[in-house]
């Protein structure tokens, strides 16, 4: 079989492992929600079930990832960073899907699920603004209301973001509780829910939250590593890269990624926010400097306080503001077939930039980082002439006003 | 007496019962606060440990907990002070999942046991999950309060009422605490499955604003848990002498039932 290209059809892999017991990875995830909501994350549960065994669901699901996302993304190899930092850098193209996420992966699932399970209203919360745009552009596709919680911070700083949704029929609810982040937003979110469960879906847009969530979003994510993987082994003769690394927010581009390499000898790299240095405390490195708690559904490693309380993350990017991550990457971490590192916001500008100008790409700010952390570990911790797959999450239009409001306070740069 | 006994007690003599919520450590006087909600004919007092997050909490609860943490509360801060409190009625703690899981099941229940605190009410960790946290409740004996939603299944609420202590907690709406200018029709239609499945005092809380919901809710269950309209009070400044006068009007709103 060759390796997708675009305008293949798409061919879905295999399902992945299911979580055991009550969605555990390890001693990771399971479902810690209001007794309000546990009927209809069984309902989920079930419905993902069926539909992911079922053939009908898994063509309509592919067609749609092939005709209207736009599959299979390539994976082009750069040859000019490449030179430049000593070793081969090859790049999942997510950037050229529509709506210029990966996102678009998993709200295409959710949304035939919602039509499935007779849903009308979908409810979601966004960081970035790109898991708010992939889900009011299902939405639109489907006829669904949409209604989408944003961090009040984030609606400043993702302007473009905010008038894209709402063209396209969604309404973008300002969140001012906490830090009006991320966190608060998936916090306004469940408490939607809680009151609207019986007519709406939420649809959250990583691999966190309660059980079916973690397992689900990374089976409508893994065709990216699905994908990649193929991909990879046509470029390289047969082999697989020596390093596959992408930036962890939630998780779900990274999770999607490594579920396609978790069975090959890739050493698999996830990239999370430093912000202003993990000593600073002004970070999103939940992995590096979380602590096992339960937020938002999920048993699973945290940013917090002594207390117990959880801290606000901080990074340049919206969508790696999060102080929490995924549960299944809690248990690669433990288990240590998974590595998690960090890239400081300097150093994802100065990867927003040299993708730029070496490669013509743009890359949103989040897959920055993992291009910055590479510019700092190629001929180090990555050993000159290694191969390196790099999942390029987005692109960087979203974020261009932003990085050029930086980039003019700060000349040097 | 613990909390189920004494719930018991007071509703096989004919009362309606009443459990008002207040947030710990909001202002420095908020031990006050309860001992005059006490003495005002409360049957219990749910007191809340204030978390970062509180996702089943509308508005005023959300900036009661922002502001206790916001001068220096703590799980353990209010664990502590609740030592010293001889209310003369049985103290709930209601706190989410993470403070507890962050300070280990065992310490935490041995912490309120120590501490004279009758139970626990932890709303996001259903049953499914609940048995780290249960064990060492039940080993400590601290009662866990479980909650029953209006969208549980009648099997689910079964194995909940067996699995409740104290009392079971009816979510008398569809939705997050805060104050609504009407019952919802949920709430009576929560207490009477309650009702049909249970011999545990059946506590119906979540909405519940004024005498008349108070009365009116009370109707299908054994009593209410008034959280919001309560804890408003307080923001506005009420003090001891607000909360008692409230918690007065809502005792006479149940008894006149
Ligand atoms: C382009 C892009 N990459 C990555 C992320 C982080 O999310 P995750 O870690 O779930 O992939 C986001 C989130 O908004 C994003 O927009």
């Amino acid at each position: 079989m060759s390796a997708p290209r675009r305008g293949d059809v798409v061919t879905l892999g295999p399902p992945g492992p299911e979580p055991t017991g009550l969605g555990r990875f390890g001693e990771f995830g399971g479902r810690f929600v209001p007794e309000t909501l546990v009927p209809a994350l069984e309902e989920l549960e079930a419905e993902f079930r069926r539909a992911w065994m079922s053939p009908e669901f898994r063509l309509e699901y592919a067609e749609l990832l092939a005709q209207y996302a736009g599959r299979p993304t390539p994976v082009t190899e750069c040859h000019r960073l490449s030179d430049r930092l000593g070793v081969r850098v090859l790049l999942k193209r997510e950037d050229l899907t529509h709506t210029g996420s990966h996102k678009i992966n998993n709200v295409l699932g959710q949304a035939l699920l919602t039509k499935r399970m007779g849903k009308q209203r979908v409810i979601a919360e966004t960081g970035a603004g790109q898991h708010g745009v992939a889900t009011a552009t299902a939405c639109a596709l489907f006829g669904l209301d949409c209604i989408v919680f944003m961090g009040a911070v984030d609606v400043e700083r993702q302007a473009l973001n905010v008038f894209r949704m709402e063209l396209l029929g969604a309404e973008v609810v300002p969140v001012t509780s906490g830090s009006a982040t991320l966190k608060d937003a998936i916090n306004d979110a469940l408490r939607d829910w809680v009151a609207s469960v019986q007519s709406t879906h939420y649809c959250i847009g990583s691999v966190v939250g309660p059980h079916p969530f973690p397992w689900m979003v990374r089976e409508f994510q893994r065709i990216v590593g699905d994908e990649a993987r193929e991909q990879t082994r046509e470029i390289l003769g047969g082999g697989d890269p020596d390093y596959v690394v992408a930036c962890v927010g939630g998780g779900s581009n990274a999770m999607g990624t490594f579920a396609g390499f978790i069975d090959t000898d890739a050493a698999l790299i996830g990239v999370e926010a430093g912000g202003r240095g993990l000593e600073s405390g002004h970070h999103g490195a939940s992995v590096s400097r979380g602590v096992p708690g339960a937020l938002h559904g999920a048993r699973s490693l945290y940013l917090q306080d002594e207390d117990g309380q959880i801290l606000e993350a901080h990074s340049i990017s919206a969508g790696l503001d999060y102080p929490g991550v995924g549960p299944e990457h809690a248990a690669l971490a433990a288990s240590g077939r998974a590595e998690y590192l960090s890239a400081t916001d300097a150093e994802a500008l100065e990867g927003f930039q040299l993708l730029s100008k070496t490669e013509g790409i743009v890359p949103a700010l989040e897959p920055a980082h993992a291009i910055g952390w590479l510019m700092r570990e190629a001929g180090h911790r990555v050993p000159t002439d290694s191969t390196v797959l790099v999942t390029l999450s987005g692109r960087g239009d979203k974020d261009a006003m932003q990085v050029s409001e930086m980039l003019a306070g700060d000349r040097k740069l | 007496m613990n909390l189920e006994s004494t719930l018991r007690t007071a509703r096989d003599s004919g009362r309606k019962l009443l459990v008002p919520y207040v947030t710990g450590g909001l202002g420095r006087g908020w031990l006050d606060v309860v001992r005059a909600v006490a003495a005002a004919g409360a049957d219990a007092i749910e007191v809340g440990i204030p978390f970062s997050d509180p996702v089943m909490d509308g508005r005023t609860i959300q900036e009661a907990s922002q502001r206790a943490l916001e001068i220096g509360a703590t799980p353990s801060s209010i664990i502590e002070e609740l030592t010293a409190l001889d209310a003369g009625v049985p103290i709930a703690v209601m706190t989410y999942y993470n403070p507890v899981h962050h300070m280990g099941h065992d310490r935490f229940a041995q912490r309120l046991a120590a501490a004279g605190i009758d139970a626990a009410i932890v709303p996001d960790l259903p049953l499914d999950e609940l048995d780290g946290w249960a064990d060492a409740a039940d080993a400590a004996d601290v009662e866990t309060v479980l909650l029953a939603a209006p969208t549980t299944s009648d099997v689910r609420l079964q194995a909940i009422c067996a699995r409740s202590r104290g009392f079971v907690y009816g979510v008398a709406l569809l939705g997050i605490t805060g104050e609504r200018k009407e019952l919802g029709v949920e709430a009576g239609e929560m207490g009477r499955r309650l009702k049909a499945v249970t011999d545990l005092p059946v506590l119906l809380g979540l909405g519940i604003s004024t005498p008349a919901q108070a009365r009116e809710a009370a109707a299908a269950a054994d009593g209410v848990i008034v959280g919001s309209a309560l804890v408003r009070r307080l923001l506005e400044g009420g003090g001891p002498e607000g909360a008692a006068a409230f918690v007065t009007e809502l005792r006479e709103g149940l008894d006149a039932g």
